[in-house]
């Protein structure tokens, strides 16, 4: 009797299993399926955007070949090269400031900290570009709207309001216990010497992941560098590229040429945040153990 | 260690801007003119030059062109740009008229200057009361190199938060004042003032209210679909999120790396990467149609309009917002899924609760707990979700050619449309301040009532 019923129970936990097995499968691959489809077609022969075969008729490397060489109408190489520069350097700054502001508002107690927070809580519920056009007339007005210098405006827009995102970040310093703090204080430490010494160091997965964060934001923003850029193609990020492929003038000849660019600027998203997962999740769920 | 604890009585000293003009000594009366002065007589050398600098610079500035900036602000300048004929080179030459943008951003950067001058005055006249009081009472006054080190240690703040506070007032304070300003004005291609505009008042805002005009009608229909786009997208993700999250997590599941996997995997695509195919997939000749008439669903001859029927677009960007969302929720919730005691499921088991009933009695209702002030910040930015409409459906349908926006236009999409294609920049600000109030009232009232602020008194 009592057999049966343990057996009863461990068929109806191994049909769960199953269905939320198969349940998951199937979410899986409507996840997966694009992705695999983009790869596909970044190998693909066949020109033009609408085929009638998932799997395409022959493979090859030509799509990636012209991507990487051919740069009379697209040029690629530049506007890759375009991308990382910006992408890099506003990572330094946003993290830089991010990492700082968080630190301040976390650790330190001073009048304009309560300001400040209320002030970036009303900033943050403006239309982030409603101010686009002005930011252009002010990067105008400051001379940076031509030539090389565009990439110091793209640069100087993403970090600029870098520091309004510390909410983040701040939650997982206020987790370190203040303890840590006083009895560096009693040490003969500076404030300082905790920032750089001892928060730092104990905070790796919030650094990680403003890093993260940080770099990704320039390396796939789409909105700002078209608006900014306008018309010097020279200046080109790889989004705005990628876009123009799939414009109606482009899109037929370049459609596979559009996919093989989407792997390549996917490729070290991919590394980064397979690398990065564990930091990801801890640095949002906050977990140093003091 | 006091500075370390909380103090009710928040940061009180003796040496404020009221005390200074009361109080203060003659040289620190007369640093209230000449900034610097008192930091100065009593040895702070360094920093009262620079005080005195900056304040010779701020006037120098002020006769040079900042004068002139203010006094063209209530007028916004009148000069037309002439064409006149060109004896000399024999062609048609230009007048240099003014031009009213130029002149708003000018002045408004300038009455900034004005506040930040206004500020930096006030901390010359206490810094001088301070070297006063310091000096009258025998105590030490900091000289230039100590005052460098206080910004190592009690003043790291001032260090580390002026850097960023000089961007955020470039480049988000400043357009942001600036916009606003332009609400008020007629800065649009309609009747041709794009060089040259006038305040108006509170004109732009009747008009927007105005539900007689299609510019109105269209607003109150945007406005009602960008509301229950964010209702539906960010419960839409929240839920599902959760649910995959769960089945992930719980027991019974293997491989749960490889499944977290598959998930994050469409993380790393960009997402106007993934949209922009998203986008291709769904056309009348896409991908998806000709599979579904390969597969013989439908006709040869006929496709889905995932994006020219009104309310297949609407599902379809909401559906798909669903798929671009997901991993990132995911990632997100997995760890505030896995804070949840253990002892309420295994409570809520013993009395006999199916899964079903754990999830809406226990899971659900913890999570809102937990997550109010993440839904708000999600619930924002669906609001202002501007990647996922204009890369997806571009606004699209557009089913009355009179009105400006189309059928899935999100107030931010239609801002961005009004102002970057059509130039209606007054109108574009006006849309962007209302967005504003929209998404301030809704913050106050779900955050005030919501148990996290009621039951923990903030962050």
């Amino acid at each position: 009797m009592a057999g049966q019923k343990i057996h009863s129970a461990k068929r109806k936990r191994f049909i769960t299993n199953s269905v939320v097995h198969v349940i998951l499968g199937i979410l899986a691959l409507i996840w997966v399926f694009p992705v695999i489809w983009v790869v596909l077609t970044s190998f693909r022969a066949e020109q033009g955007s609408y085929v009638s075969t998932f799997f395409p008729r022959s493979y090859t490397l030509d799509n990636y070949i012209r991507l990487l060489t051919d740069t009379t109408i697209l040029n690629f190489p530049q506007m890759f090269l375009n991308t990382l520069f910006i992408a890099v350097f506003s990572c330094i700054l946003s993290t830089f400031y991010v990492l700082a502001a968080s630190y301040c508002l976390s650790r330190l107690r001073f009048k304009m900290r309560k300001p400040y927070m209320n002030m970036a809580m009303i900033l943050g519920l403006f239309p982030g570009f409603m101010s686009m056009v002005a930011v252009y007339f002010i990067l105008k007005a400051l001379g940076l709207s031509e030539g090389n210098l565009i990439k110091l405006a793209l640069i100087l827009v993403y970090s600029g309001g870098a520091a309004l995102g510390f909410q983040i970040a701040k939650g997982f310093f206020d987790t370190i216990p203040m303890a840590v703090d006083e009895a560096a204080i009693l040490d003969g430490c500076t404030r300082w010497q905790i920032f750089t010494k001892i928060t730092l160091p104990l905070s790796k997965p919030i650094v990680v992941y403003t890093t993260l964060t940080s770099f990704m934001g320039p390396w796939v923003d789409f909105i700002f560098a078209k608006v900014i850029c306008r018309a010097n193609s020279d200046q080109y990020t790889i989004a705005i590229g990628l876009w123009n492929m799939l414009q109606k003038e482009y899109i037929d000849s370049w459609y596979t040429c559009f996919a093989a660019g989407a792997v390549l600027i996917s490729i070290p998203i991919a590394a980064l945040f397979l690398y990065m997962q564990r930091y990801y999740v801890d640095g949002l769920s906050g977990a140093v153990k003091g | 260690m006091g500075i370390l604890k909380k103090r009710v009585n928040e940061f009180p000293t003796p040496y404020t801007c009221m005390n200074a003009i009361k109080k203060g000594g003659i040289e620190t009366k007369l640093s209230m003119v000449l900034m610097g002065f008192g930091n100065i007589v009593h040895g702070q050398m360094m920093k009262g030059l620079l005080y005195l600098a900056l304040e010779v610079v701020y006037i120098v500035f002020m006769i040079l062109t900042g004068v002139h900036c203010l006094a063209m602000l209530p007028s916004l300048g009148s000069v037309e740009q002439q064409e006149y004929w060109d004896e000399a080179t024999q062609v048609y030459m230009y007048t240099k008229g003014d031009q009213s943008v130029l002149i708003l951003l000018y002045g408004v950067a300038t009455v900034l200057i004005t506040v930040l001058m206004v500020l930096a005055w006030r901390g010359t006249l206490r810094s001088a009361y301070k070297a006063e009081c310091l000096a009258k009472e025998g105590r030490h006054v900091n000289n230039f190199v100590e005052d460098l080190k206080t910004l190592l240690h009690e003043n790291l703040q001032k260090l580390l938060m002026t850097p960023p506070m000089v961007f955020i007032f470039l480049f988000t304070i400043l357009p942001l004042i600036f916009m606003i300003c332009m609400a008020f004005t007629n800065y649009s291609k309609i009747d041709d003032h794009l060089m040259l505009f006038d305040w108006v008042g509170l004109d732009n805002f009747a008009a927007l209210f105005d539900s007689s005009s299609i510019l109105g009608s269209t607003f109150w229909s945007v406005l009602a679909w960008t509301l229950v786009w964010a209702f539906f997208a960010t419960f839409s993700n929240y839920i599902f999120g959760m649910i995959v999250s769960l089945l992930i997590n719980r027991k019974g599941t293997r491989a749960k790396g490889f499944w977290r996997f598959c998930f994050v995997l469409s993380c790393a695509v960009p997402m106007f990467v993934s949209l922009l195919i998203m986008r291709t997939m769904l056309q009348p000749e896409g991908a998806v149609n000709v599979l579904l008439r390969n597969l013989g669903l439908i006709a040869q001859d006929a496709s889905l309009p995932f994006f020219t029927d009104p309310t297949w677009a609407r599902v379809t960007v909401i559906v798909i917002n669903v798929w671009v969302g997901v991993p990132y929720t995911l990632l997100q919730l997995t760890g505030v899924l896995q804070n949840i005691p253990e002892d309420l499921y295994e409570a809520a088991k013993v009395d006999g609760a199916n899964a079903v009933q754990i999830f809406f009695k226990i899971t659900l209702p913890y999570m809102l707990y937990v997550t109010t002030p993440y839904l708000i910040t999600t619930f924002t930015g669906n609001v202002n979700n501007f990647n996922v409409i204009y890369l997806l459906s571009g606004g699209d349908p557009v089913t009355d050619l009179g009105s400006t926006a189309g059928k899935t236009d999100l107030l931010v999409t239609w801002l961005y449309k009004l102002t970057i294609d059509k130039q209606y920049y007054n109108i574009g600000a006006v849309i962007g301040i209302m967005t504003f109030i929209i998404l301030a009232i809704a913050a106050l009232v779900t955050y005030h009532n919501s148990k996290s602020y009621k039951e923990e008194g903030g962050f």
